[in-house]
């Protein structure tokens, strides 16, 4: 049955809507765990945006969910921050707080952890992008919803308003007990915050699972060609002042990466993109790249194009590369050979 | 200068401030409603709705004043049932005034509130809605808030329009000194009998008074523009 966002059966939330229009129909079923942040991935039209507007209760879909909007108890962060222009910000987000009867969530802990302190007695119009986009999402915690759906809360933001607002998010996804619905089409950022993944065509989901899992899948066509890569968790161990790198340690090796990360934090979230991996039969002594691991090919796909892509196995984790058929061809790769990957570069969620 | 001919210059306008005051009051409650439907339905009657609320602009006030007087006399629809409540007839007295200025003056409150409603950010409603609030509840505390220059518009419209209101006022109203006398028709009774300084001192009256009140709007409006 339609028992929408909010509902939670053993661990899992049933999303099951659909929707007809002219030329686009949406028809979803799918179930997302109830912790953690889900990332759901597509590109523009895909549908998104609607499946979110479904579930808040904003779209007449067909589901049997009457419950109207302000009873669903779903908090949705607009990509465009939707604050009240005559309200400061401490009232922008105590509104909903005090419409909502089950508040459990800390108000100063949400104003601490989304560092608003001093911006509590400005009105919205003094905020910068990323400022109200943080108060958007301080007011929706704070309702205590059951569900939290962020729709781009990025895609408005210059790369400098963005990089501001990421470790804020990183840190929600630490501290939060809510499930979470993140959209975006940006790899980068699912890969970064997210836990489970949800990959959605033409009005419907194509794949769904563990982030990790999904990322290493060669089948899928949305995560092939530039957005193909994977994630591993690495702890940062070492920091080599004179050349200003810092050495992570995995289950396959070890990895250095520009820049002073805390040694003393656990372990942390490294994102590698299969174009930036490539594959050497003999270790490559006179290469100008650092990370060097040893790796066995897992599996091989190839498509109709020019390129291939490379599942390799480096301790427990695995690497995606991208390369070109005439490389598979000429070096004579299969499945279980023994290579060298060259990793040029490592994204890092601080 | 109070007392002119045997006869108050500032009653008449007096009655005029009361009745656009009564007026505007009675229109910002009625206006709302029909604005806020007209800003937020697909309905297919929204053109037709929209026409009918306009239609004062374009009649003459002698059209409005003669269907008004017809509904509101003694024998009319709403004036025979006000007459079986009240006792009294509606026409020739200050509630048919009311009535009457309500209904001329109407396009004059729903426009400015209309539009208003419209350039609200849809999503900023949406917003509220998800963050606890009904539909009533989100109205009340974040669309009347966010619309107080329409509402204001919306006042001033009213109110002046039914100040210089004439027409209608003489058909439905006629001219009983203190009840339905308001200066626009005091000015014209004047006239009339040739009382010109009379006539120019309630003229002048009106003048200034007009020009303070629209000044105060277009003053307080800039401050709230350049906030």
């Amino acid at each position: 049955m339609t028992r929408t966002a909010g509902i939670a059966t053993a661990a899992t939330l049933t999303l099951k809507h659909a929707l007809r229009r002219r030329n686009f129909q949406l028809s979803v079923d799918v179930q997302i765990p109830t912790t953690g942040i889900t990332g759901l991935f597509g590109e523009s039209g895909s549908g998104k945006t609607t499946l979110l507007r479904c579930i808040a209760g904003l779209e007449a879909d067909l589901s049997h969910d009457s419950r109207p909007v302000h009873k669903r108890g779903v908090g949705y962060v607009f990509q465009e921050p939707q604050l009240f222009p005559h309200l400061d910000v401490r009232r922008n987000i105590e509104f909903g707080l005090r419409r909502s009867s089950a508040a459990k969530v800390d108000q100063h802990q949400v104003v601490e952890m989304l560092g608003l302190g001093d911006l509590l007695d400005r009105k919205p119009d003094g905020l910068s992008g990323g400022e109200a986009q943080r108060v958007a999402i301080a007011a929706v915690l704070l309702r205590s919803p059951h569900l939290v759906l962020m729709d781009e809360p990025l895609a408005s933001l210059d790369q400098r308003r963005k990089d501001e607002l990421l470790p804020y998010l990183d840190r929600l996804h630490d501290a939060l007990s809510v499930p979470m619905i993140y959209v975006s089409h940006s790899i980068d950022e699912v890969s970064r915050l997210c836990d489970h993944l949800l990959l959605i065509d033409d009005g419907r989901i194509v794949a769904s699972g563990e982030l990790h899992e999904m990322l290493s899948r060669l089948d899928l066509r949305m995560l092939s060609g530039s957005n193909a890569g994977s994630v591993i968790e690495a702890k940062p161990w070492r920091y080599d002042r004179d050349y200003d790198l810092t050495q992570f340690n995995f289950s396959g090796g070890e990895l250095s990466v520009p820049g002073l990360y805390d040694t003393s934090a656990g372990s942390v979230r490294l994102r590698i993109a299969a174009q930036d991996v490539s594959i050497c039969l003999s270790r490559p002594d006179d290469t100008s790249i650092l990370n060097v691991l040893v790796a066995e090919i897992d599996d091989i796909q190839t498509s109709g194009t020019s390129s291939a892509l490379v599942r390799l196995v480096a301790g427990t984790d695995y690497l995606l590369a991208l390369v070109t058929r005439r490389s598979i061809a000429h070096l004579d790769l299969k499945k279980g050979d023994q290579v060298f990957a060259q990793v040029k570069s490592v994204i890092v969620k601080r | 200068m109070d007392e002119l001919f045997g006869m108050s210059i500032f009653a008449p306008l007096l009655l005029s401030i009361q009745l656009a005051f009564v007026t505007t009051v009675v229109l910002i409650l009625v206006a709302t409603p029909i604005a806020w439907w007209l800003s937020q339905t697909p309905s297919r009657f929204k053109p037709v709705t929209q026409a009918v609320v306009a239609m004062p602009i374009v009649l003459p006030p002698t059209v409005i004043g003669f269907y008004l007087l017809i509904l509101l006399g003694p024998n009319g629809a709403i004036g025979s049932w006000w007459v079986q409540i009240t006792g009294n007839a509606l026409t020739f007295s200050f509630s048919g005034l009311v009535i009457a200025s309500c209904v001329y003056s109407l396009p004059f409150a729903v426009q400015p509130l209309q539009s208003a409603f419209e350039s609200l950010p849809r999503q900023t409603l949406e917003f509220a809605w998800t963050q606890g609030a009904s539909k009533l509840d989100a109205f009340f505390a974040i669309a009347v808030p966010m619309s107080v220059r329409g509402f204001v518009g919306a006042a001033v419209l009213a109110f002046a329009h039914t100040l210089g209101e004439f027409g209608v006022v003489l058909m439905v109203g006629g001219n009983i000194p203190g009840e339905t006398r308001v200066i626009s028709i005091a000015i014209y009774d004047q006239v009339e009998t040739l009382n010109y300084g009379a006539a120019h001192q309630m003229s002048l009256l009106l003048l200034v008074f007009a020009f303070v009140v629209l000044f105060g709007m277009f003053v307080i409006n800039k401050r709230w523009s350049t906030r």
